[in-house]
């Protein structure tokens, strides 16, 4: 199973690294992005609506929010990753070194999402400069927030592999995921939609993911924890089927 | 000799149909220099690729000091470094941690007097805090070999790693390629540069169109095949050869001042003797005389060639 411990130390290094020689980018983008955010649907328009569910609006959006930006930063982490090595070639020294596709899985993962677990903690730190928001179950929120981050790391990082150039690399992320997510109840309950729309709403996969982590925060969400969980760890296993695939075929790896 | 790395019916063909290899088998005795040679596209790198566990093969086994290369990867990979072909870098690292990255990816413990001893052993001690991007393409050849040699291999693949650079540091190269050998290291290099081979090389392959059509000691490769050439340097031009000369099939040159005779050196009878009486009796003087073997370049083109020919015959694609 998992023999080569320094040769995922050493890429897990090499990718926090990579984060760091950003760290004030990566840091200040999602502060930016949230404050925003908080202006515009918090303040401006926030200050117009009524609690949803006995939940003040401001603090209502705070757990969509977290998984919007941990969403597109997990997969965006993920697949850049990945992707680099065999941009620039260095995937070589990969392949060819004795580590196992489960290894090589936990280093590169492993790094995507302690990014985007920090960028989460980054935002609702600043949430709570501008709402008082209270987390319910903060051992259950900071689990979610870890199988999310891993979760769509994996997913990225199948992008990551799938692609063939930067255009792909975003391709899905910007067409598939943002939209998703945006419609997926970030900044609304789905009581507020008309019966048909929220019938619609419930194909879309995030909408789980959302509501699992809004329960974490308020005790309710749309849909009961355990679909929540359950929607996760289907799409957890879904990925790790697709990546177990790629290992094995080599496909886009080492053909 | 005791063999480290044994290929046995290795072939790969990809998804578009091309055949990049079929049914090598080579043997590499540990501590030789061997130098595959082949023209564009013969199948060097698929088979280094192969074996370095870059590229799934499609048939055949490899072992590497008696690891199966796919059930026993670990072990197999850990015992080779490899050199590729392109300067494959992370710009934006500063060499010494690229290079002790590479020791880590391989399961090494860190070792900063190894590698600041690999670093000063590859003149790149004073580059150590340098980032990749700011180094000459000679100096990121170094690096690479810097990286490949980090975890100490026993075997070394450098696929081309002349390609590019210039004759100082092709010296350098080949010198540090000999000191490797004289620590026991078994080195597999592929080569466009026959001069390289020559130079370095124990024994050589020829693959052509994925097959390797021939395995020899580069000295018994250059005995046995050599033909040699003797260039007579006439006192009067010639403007043909005469009709009494036409049983040694010789080649006039340099205007006629030169007549050129191509024998092999290994038959019994050369023809050298019996030349130079016909001459003298037909009047043909000569001012001077010199003989030149042929070169490995000289049988590489030749095996080529007569590997393209017979596929022609055969009715195949050259």
């Amino acid at each position: 199973m998992i023999q080569n411990v320094r040769g995922i130390r050493s890429i897990y290094l090499f990718e926090m690294a990579r984060f760091g020689r950003t760290f004030w980018t990566s840091l200040m983008l999602p502060v930016i992005t949230t404050t925003l955010y908080f202006v515009v649907f918090g303040s401006a328009i926030g200050s117009r609506m009524s609690d949803v569910s006995t939940v003040p609006y401001g603090a209502f959006i705070v757990p969509g929010l977290m998984m919007l930006t941990m969403f597109t930063e997990s997969i965006s982490n993920a697949s850049f990753g990945i992707y680099m090595p065999k941009w620039t070639g260095t995937i070589y020294e990969m392949l060819s070194s004795p580590m196992s596709p489960l290894e090589l899985l936990i280093a590169y993962v492993g790094a995507a999402a302690t990014k985007s677990v920090i960028i989460g903690a980054i935002i609702f730190a600043t949430a709570h400069l501008f709402v008082d928001v209270q987390v319910a179950h903060p051992l259950l929120m900071v689990a979610f927030m870890i199988l999310m981050a891993v979760t769509f790391c994996l997913f990225g990082f199948i992008i990551g592999i799938w692609a063939q150039s930067f255009e792909q690399l975003q391709v899905i992320p910007l067409l598939v995921v943002y939209p998703l997510t945006f419609l997926g109840g970030a900044f609304y309950s789905l009581d507020m939609l008309p019966a048909a729309w929220r019938t619609l709403t419930l194909f879309n996969p995030v909408v789980y993911l959302i509501s699992g982590f809004r329960w974490t925060f308020f005790g309710q969400g749309d849909v009961g924890i355990g679909v929540s969980m359950g929607a996760v760890a289907l799409f957890l296993a879904l990925c790790l089927a697709v990546i177990f695939w790629m290992f094995r075929t080599g496909y886009r790896l080492k053909n | 000799m005791t063999p480290v790395l044994e290929i046995s019916g290795l072939g790969k063909t990809y998804k578009s149909g091309h055949q990049a290899l079929s049914g090598v088998d080579l043997t590499i005795n540990k501590g030789e220099i061997f130098a595959l040679l082949g023209p564009n596209g013969a199948g060097k790198t698929t088979m280094i690729s192969i074996v370095c566990g870059i590229v799934t093969a499609s048939a055949g086994t490899v072992t590497v000091g008696g690891h199966d290369h796919a059930r026993d990867y670990r072990a197999a990979r850990s015992m080779i470094g490899l050199v590729p072909q392109e300067l494959h870098t992370d710009a934006f690292e500063k060499v010494i941690t690229t290079v002790t990255f590479s020791r880590g990816l391989f399961g090494k413990p860190k070792d900063p007097r190894f590698i600041e001893q690999l670093l000063k052993d590859l003149s790149l001690w004073d580059k150590r805090n340098a980032k990749i991007m700011e180094l000459s393409g000679g100096m990121k050849r170094r690096v690479m070999i810097a990286k490949a040699l980090s975890h100490e291999p026993e075997i070394l693949f450098l696929d081309e790693p002349t390609a590019g650079v210039d004759v100082e540091l092709r010296r350098d190269m080949w010198n540090m390629v000999r000191g490797l050998r004289e620590r026991g290291v078994t080195i597999i290099l592929t080569t466009h540069y026959i001069e390289e081979a020559e130079e370095m090389a124990d024994r050589v392959g020829v693959i052509s169109k994925g097959k390797l059509i021939l395995v020899e000691e580069k000295d018994e490769l250059i005995k046995k095949l050599g033909r040699k050439t003797l260039t007579l340097n006439l006192a009067e031009p010639l403007e043909v050869v005469p009709a009494e000369l036409a049983q040694w099939n010789l080649q006039l040159a340099d205007e006629g001042h030169e007549l050129v005779y191509e024998f092999d050196s290994q038959a019994e009878a050369t023809g050298v003797p019996s030349l130079l009486r016909r001459m003298s009796d037909i009047g043909i003087a000569f001012k001077d005389l010199n003989t030149r073997q042929s070169s490995l370049e000289d049988i590489f083109v030749g095996l080529v060639h007569q590997t393209k020919a017979g596929e022609q015959e055969l009715g195949q694609p050259a």
